[in-house]
């Protein structure tokens, strides 16, 4: 398998999958009400998905909206229960742990949200919302709380001074600050970055991924970086894992990715990258049809959309197999 | 240009204003751009420059306490600032249409999709019941949603977030408007669903004349879609021009910084050109150019608001100290 499986890997996620019974919103309470058809559903957000995460390693995760990035992001930071498979963590399974070994591993895994304004809670001040969980946790020692937040927020880049002040007083770019320095001040080991800078302008998105990377470096952190911006995936990762409807279809070193994309849906992926270099061009049609994760395609999930689809990719699904050192793709092709 | 010189959209001079509590926010500070007929104007810029409430003057949708305080949008030559609010509402959805940051502030949460589409058809035209569906099953597809039959029948929660806004496009697009003003509209999209939707812009822009404005905080799809682009800080636009002389060679200090920003591709793990500071609050704007206290350039004369200076080809440029023509931050590849 993987060679890189003998080095320590930090988390290994094992055949997870997830499936949403959806229930209603408040929409789609409010339109039932109204008399509307309107019945569960089950979504297919991920399913069988394994991974092993080297220490110190930034893994990009990449896929179509709607793919189940986030819902994986959020099943490794233990946001949400897997329906299948398990969640290692340095090869212990988290869920095995008690007590005060299964809070520590807990606190070593942490998720930075998408949109820091509806993660951040309104009425707590800065230095609240970083103070709050290290005191709770005993990483520090309440005396000591208030140097410990100027520390952190020094690291992150805020003005200490701020520190009293509530979340509406930021700017986009600071807020994404705050929701760094407080996953950092329960000293993880592991950060899931759930589109972390995709709100942001690219000058404020420059200064955050600066951030990420110096961190790293100083704190020997390893990341799962979920983003559709493969501008971004491919400046940060040592490595990308391709999504397509809830499955991983190719993982692939960065710079071997972007070279040489093997699985169908990558290269499309990166066909369609729009650069800065590339001036008043003409955008083509997606070819085929576009799936959805309520009723999958059988076999390979891509095949509608797949110009190489044969009969056997509506069949048999194809599975994640090495093709190439460090390589993996999930495609009939391939054999 | 086929049947008329004149551009479908000129603003001249707009500025439109918030008088809040805190004082008056300059939000639009005389801004002036044109847009012809098939052409697709790229406005970009900082968080809270004043893109979106271009847009919303443009289609007369400014609420308190924000007011357009002078200038002219003129469509098709008829000045809009003065067009009456019923005047507004015919042209809303028929002949210029917005493509909202949030696609629910299009989409009624109570109503099902096929319901919305063939009203937003009805409301301009006099067409059957089964033709309007017949037209929206065909826009469906046309963004990119798969059985768009079934999907008629939806209500909008039972979309996720992409295809939401996919669906907000959509509505933008079923009337074949003259003149769209497109707010983000595929930023939370994967870039082949994204090419999809620009396939169909563009297609729409070549066949129909429809004169687009696409406001984004990306400029590489501005680099691929526009003709021109519009560079705004707090307010005011600091350069504009063609999208080559512009990206290939911004002469604005900001202009270099976004486009220096870019994540490259031969710079990978390197860290990334960022402009130093932050935006400043509309209500306590540095004195002079805006862009001063972030600015490498600046100087003593920057304690003036810098003037509009014209440069061949229609090139305009708000700044005391241009970048020589020929310094260009180094473009990918
Ligand atoms: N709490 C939930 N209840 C029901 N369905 C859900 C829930 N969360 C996610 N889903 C569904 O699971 C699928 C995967 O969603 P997820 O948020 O993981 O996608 P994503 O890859 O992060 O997409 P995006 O790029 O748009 O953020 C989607 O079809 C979504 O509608
Ligand atoms: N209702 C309002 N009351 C007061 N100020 C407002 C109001 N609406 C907008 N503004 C101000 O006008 C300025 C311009 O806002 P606008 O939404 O146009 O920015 P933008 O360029 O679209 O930014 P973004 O990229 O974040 O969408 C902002 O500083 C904002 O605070
Ligand atoms: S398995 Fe078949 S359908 Fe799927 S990507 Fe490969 S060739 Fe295309
Ligand atoms: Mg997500
Ligand atoms: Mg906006």
């Amino acid at each position: 398998m993987d060679p890189n499986a003998q080095k320590q890997s930090i988390v290994t996620i094992n055949q997870i999958s997830k499936r949403f019974v959806k229930s209603l919103d408040l929409a789609g309470r409010i339109a039932q009400r109204f008399g509307a058809d309107i019945r569960e559903e089950i979504v297919y957000a991920v399913d069988k998905v394994s991974l092993e995460i080297q220490d110190g390693e930034v893994v990009g995760l990449v896929g179509e909206s709607g793919c189940g990035k986030s819902t994986l992001g959020r099943v490794v930071a233990g946001v949400h229960e897997p329906s299948d498979g398990k969640v290692l963590f340095r090869g212990q399974e988290i869920d095995s742990l008690t007590g005060q070994d299964a809070q520590a591993a807990a606190l070593k895994i942490q998720m930075i949200f998408q949109d820091p304004m509806s993660s951040l809670n309104p009425r707590m001040r800065v230095q609240d919302i970083i103070g709050e969980a290290p005191v709770v946790h005993g990483v520090v020692d309440s005396k000591d709380i208030t140097n410990y937040v100027e520390e952190i927020m020094l690291r992150v880049g805020l003005d200490p001074s701020y520190a009293r002040r509530y979340p509406h007083q930021f700017s986009g770019g600071q807020r994404q600050r705050i929701g760094i320095a407080r996953a950092l001040a329960v000293q993880p080991d592991f950060l899931v970055c759930d589109e972390s800078v995709a709100a942001l302008d690219v000058s404020i998105q420059a200064q955050v991924l600066n951030l990420f990377m110096r961190l790293r470096e100083e704190l020997n952190l390893t990341y799962l970086f979920i983003s559709h911006d493969l501008g971004v995936v491919e400046h940060l990762s040592d490595r990308v894992v391709i999504m397509y409807l809830g499955r991983v279809v190719e993982i692939a070193p960065t710079s071997e990715l972007f070279a040489d994309p093997n699985h169908p849906y990558t290269q499309a992926l990166l066909a369609e990258v729009p650069r800065l270099e590339t001036r008043q061009r003409k955008f083509a049609p997606v070819k085929g049809e576009i799936p959805s994760p309520i009723d999958p395609p059988s076999g390979c999930h891509f095949h509608p959309r797949c110009p190489q689809a044969s009969a056997r990719c509506r069949e048999e699904i194809p599975v994640l197999r090495e093709i190439a050192q460090k390589r993996f793709s999930a495609c009939h092709l391939n054999s | 240009m086929s049947f008329s010189d004149s551009p479908t959209l000129e603003v001249k001079d707009l500025k439109t204003y918030f008088f809040t509590k805190g004082g008056i926010a300059r939000a639009v500070d005389g801004v002036s751009f044109s847009v012809g007929r098939g052409k697709v104007l790229g406005l970009v810029g900082e968080s809270g420059s004043g893109k979106t409430v271009t847009g919303f003057s443009i289609l007369g949708l400014v609420d308190e306490p924000g007011r357009i305080v002078s200038g002219e949008i003129l469509y098709r030559g008829e000045n809009l600032v003065s067009a009456s609010m019923g005047r507004m509402r015919e042209l809303r959805g028929l002949n210029i249409s917005m493509i909202f940051q949030d696609p629910m502030m299009t989409l009624n949460p109570v109503l099902r999709i096929d319901t919305q589409m063939i009203e937003a058809i009805q409301a301009h035209e006099k067409i059957s019941k089964d033709d309007a569906r017949q037209r929206a099953r065909d826009v469906l597809g046309q963004v990119g949603i798969a059985s768009p039959d079934e999907r008629l029948r939806a209500y909008p929660h039972q979309f996720s977030g992409g295809m939401r806004q996919r669906v907000a496009i959509a509505i933008a697009l079923l009337n074949k408007p003259d003149l769209i003003v497109a707010d983000e509209p595929t930023t939370a999209l994967d870039v082949t669903i994204q090419g999809q939707i620009l396939y169909e812009v563009q297609k729409l822009c070549s066949q129909t004349g429809t004169a687009l404005i696409w406001i984004t905080h990306d400029l590489s799809v501005v680099a691929g879609l526009a003709d021109d682009i519009c560079v705004m800080y707090a307010g005011r636009i600091v350069e504009q021009g063609s999208v080559n002389s512009v990206l290939d060679n911004p002469r604005h200090p900001y202009t270099h910084g976004l486009i220096s920003s870019v994540p490259s591709r031969n710079r990978r793990g390197v860290p990334l050109a960022q402009i130093p500071g932050m935006a400043p609050s509309l209500l306590k704007l540095p004195k002079g150019c805006s862009f001063g206290p972030r600015c490498p350039q600046v100087t003593a004369d920057c304690g003036i608001i810098p003037n509009i200076s014209m440069l061949d080809k229609g090139r305009q440029l708000r700044c005391h100290n241009p970048l020589d023509a020929l310094v260009s931050p180094k473009l990918k590849d």
